[in-house]
């Protein structure tokens, strides 16, 4: 029990921050978040909407304009970055070429002045946790890219810090390293339990690692959720659009009672939905959400209307189909190819079908 | 003469060295570099008083020189006052370099260009300039050896440290900034970082700015020559004065001796500097 409140406080409170650089552009605007104690947490967002600021403002390479960081109950704000206990994995992973990996590795606790015993001790388990016990010896331009980048980590992990943040750590990976790496930094972070924070603009990335991701866009955070919520449940338009695919059908939407609104729109009439949001709204879904049927459905719990195909893009186990329904933007459907039958699952441009999908996968977003 | 003889294969657009008037000026380009030095140490060995016909070979001056003592004097002061400037132009130059390329303050572009003025300034004027200026301040004379060197030490550091800042500054342009930071991240102080890994990268254009300065205080006539008392002769002002008597084959030796010596610390500085940008280019 005792244990369960101390995960449940957070490692990393940050409240109000805002940086602002030379006078007038704001990197990061008013942001408030919490990392929990041992979580894998993601910051995610397009290049320029101030993930990478924040996190530089975690190692202290960045001091916030207004606001505070507070790391294990600690205000870090004018804490300069060899006094804290948060190392990080840089972008480009800056492993110190004059050094081997053994010595790049035991450089952090050099500067703590740990005895050479205790050293030489953790500095081999640093490097049997990320498999390259057999190669301290080498120097980094020996290695490759992947290689170096174990090193970084051995190098930042092997201070124990209380949270270790990576830049874009696989960004410079080819795809299939990439993919591999993914799986053991989750691996990692399993096994040494320290808080992890991690910077991508790859939310294919962010949703298979992370337990929690903040989306951040113009400096502000716009949702913070668990992948399956920040997938199903979007709060607004930029987090259904930047995360997966989305179709978006712009309505008015008024309260009718009973936390549920009167979506007006021009092709799908007047729907009744579960949702809060009033005014300009757009009602959206997701594409692999969507079916088709030859009649019109009658089931009341489900959103119809007629379709003529557009666009085809054969993808093997679905097909991406584009539906022209009478709005600017088509309507994109993932169509499962559930039958071997060639006919059955081609749709040829000019058909027309009736496009359904349920009430209860409809979101309503505001701004 | 194979240099006549048609190539059976048509000539490329990129082959150059095949065609005749480039390597005939390459040719003429390398005899006027070249010759008149190839002539010089010859003649070194020339068997005559006079150094216009050849006369047999000989060492003979090679030992009168090394048994001349005003001449080793010279050049004994020569190579301390180059010594002292290469230690401290190679310090100051990497100060100023690192300042350069680290902060940010107002007035930057002003030092920039004022550092870099002596480069540009005629040695004529820096020579007077220096002059007037130890007369100016009354700068001790007739002090003990090496201390009656300091002015001439002092002028050199002046004109030749900005070359040395300028070469440093240009490898620090290729350091990764990450790698400051993260050493700082790992918990080295602002000192620590600079010691443990901006100095390694800097180290190829520590080496090259050294030898510059080396290089530029060892053979410095005109400068010299304004802060110099007769006391404080160096090497190249004492070979001035002594071809105002006449060009002996002692001249020669003590000219391609000094170029020796420039080759070799030119060779060693090379070497050192192949095998750190080997190291450095992993970075």
């Amino acid at each position: 029990m005792a244990d369960q409140t101390l995960s449940d406080t957070p490692i990393i409170q940050i409240k109000n921050v805002t940086k602002i650089f030379g006078g007038n552009v704001k990197a990061v605007d008013n942001v408030d978040l919490e990392v929990r104690r041992g979580e894998f947490f993601a910051l995610l967002g397009p290049s320029g909407c101030g993930k990478t600021t924040l996190l530089r403002m975690l190692a202290g390479f960045e001091v916030p304009t207004h606001g505070s960081i507070i790391v294990d109950g600690q205000e870090m704000s004018n804490v300069p970055p060899n006094k804290r206990p948060i190392n990080m994995v840089f972008q480009s992973y800056a492993v110190f070429p004059h050094m081997s990996v053994e010595q790049n590795v035991a450089y952090g606790l050099k500067m703590d002045r740990r005895p050479a015993k205790e050293i030489k001790e953790r500095v081999a388990e640093a490097l049997d946790l990320v498999k390259l016990g057999h190669l301290g010896k080498r120097m980094p331009d020996e290695m490759s890219g992947g290689q170096r980048q174990r090193v970084a980590l051995a190098r930042a992990l092997v201070k124990r810090p209380k949270v270790l943040l990576l830049d874009e750590p696989l960004s410079a990976l080819d795809a299939k390293l990439r993919e591999a790496m993914q799986l053991e930094l989750v691996r990692l972070q399993k096994t040494v339990g320290i808080t992890f924070v991690i910077v991508t603009h790859d939310q294919s990335e962010a949703l298979s690692m992370a337990n929690r991701i903040a989306v951040m866009n113009t400096g502000t955070v716009q949702q913070v959720a668990p992948p399956t919520t920040l997938y199903e449940m979007p709060k607004n338009r930029f987090v259904a659009d930047f995360i997966g695919k989305i179709n978006m059908i712009d309505g008015e939407a008024t309260d009718a009672g009973n936390g549920e609104v009167r979506v007006k729109t021009s092709t799908l009439g007047e729907i009744k939905l579960k949702s809060t949001a009033t005014g300009k709204v757009a009602l959206a879904v997701r594409p692999e959400k969507i079916f088709v049927d030859e009649k019109q459905p009658t089931d009341p719990s489900l959103v119809y209307v007629k379709g003529k195909v557009g666009e085809v893009a054969y993808f093997g186990s679905y097909s991406n189909v584009f539906f022209d329904i009478g709005t600017g933007t088509p309507l994109q459907a993932d169509i499962s190819n559930v039958s071997s039958d060639i006919e059955e699952f081609t749709f040829k441009t000019g058909e027309e079908y009736w496009v359904y999908w349920r009430k209860a996968d409809t979101l309503v977003l505001g701004d | 003469m194979r240099l006549f003889k048609r190539n059976p294969d048509p000539m490329g657009p990129l082959d150059y060295s095949r065609r005749f008037w480039l390597r005939a000026t390459v040719g003429v380009t390398l005899f006027f570099l070249y010759a008149p030095i190839v002539g010089l140490i010859a003649f070194s060995f020339n068997d005559s008083r006079r150094n216009i016909v050849w006369r047999g070979f000989t060492t003979d001056y090679y030992v009168k020189l090394f048994n001349n003592e005003s001449l080793m004097l010279a050049f004994g002061n020569s190579l301390t006052i180059a010594i002292f400037c290469t230690i401290f132009s190679t310090f100051l130059g990497a100060l100023t370099a690192y300042v350069l390329w680290r902060f940010r303050f107002r007035g930057k572009a002003i030092y920039e260009g004022g550092m870099a003025l002596p480069i540009v300034i005629p040695e004529i004027c820096m020579g007077v300039a220096m002059m007037v200026f130890f007369a100016r301040v009354g700068w001790p004379t007739g002090l003990p050896w090496p201390f009656n060197l300091s002015a001439i030490t002092i002028a050199h550091i002046a004109f030749s440290f900005p070359f040395a800042a300028i070469v440093i500054r240009a490898r620090l342009e290729s350091f990764n900034r990450e790698l400051a930071e993260c050493a700082r991240d790992l918990g080295a102080s602002e000192f620590q970082v600079f010691r443990d890994v901006v100095v390694p990268h800097m180290k190829p254009g520590l080496i090259a700015g050294a030898l510059l300065a080396f290089t530029l205080s060892l053979d410095d006539f005109v400068i010299t020559f304004f802060t110099s008392g007769p006391d404080t002769v160096t090497f190249p002002v004492k070979i001035y004065s002594m071809v105002r008597f006449s060009v002996t084959p002692e001249v020669n030796a003590a000219s391609t001796v000094l170029i020796l010596l420039t080759l070799v610390v030119t060779a060693f500085a090379l070497r050192m500097q192949n095998r750190n940008n080997m190291l450095s280019n992993a970075a």
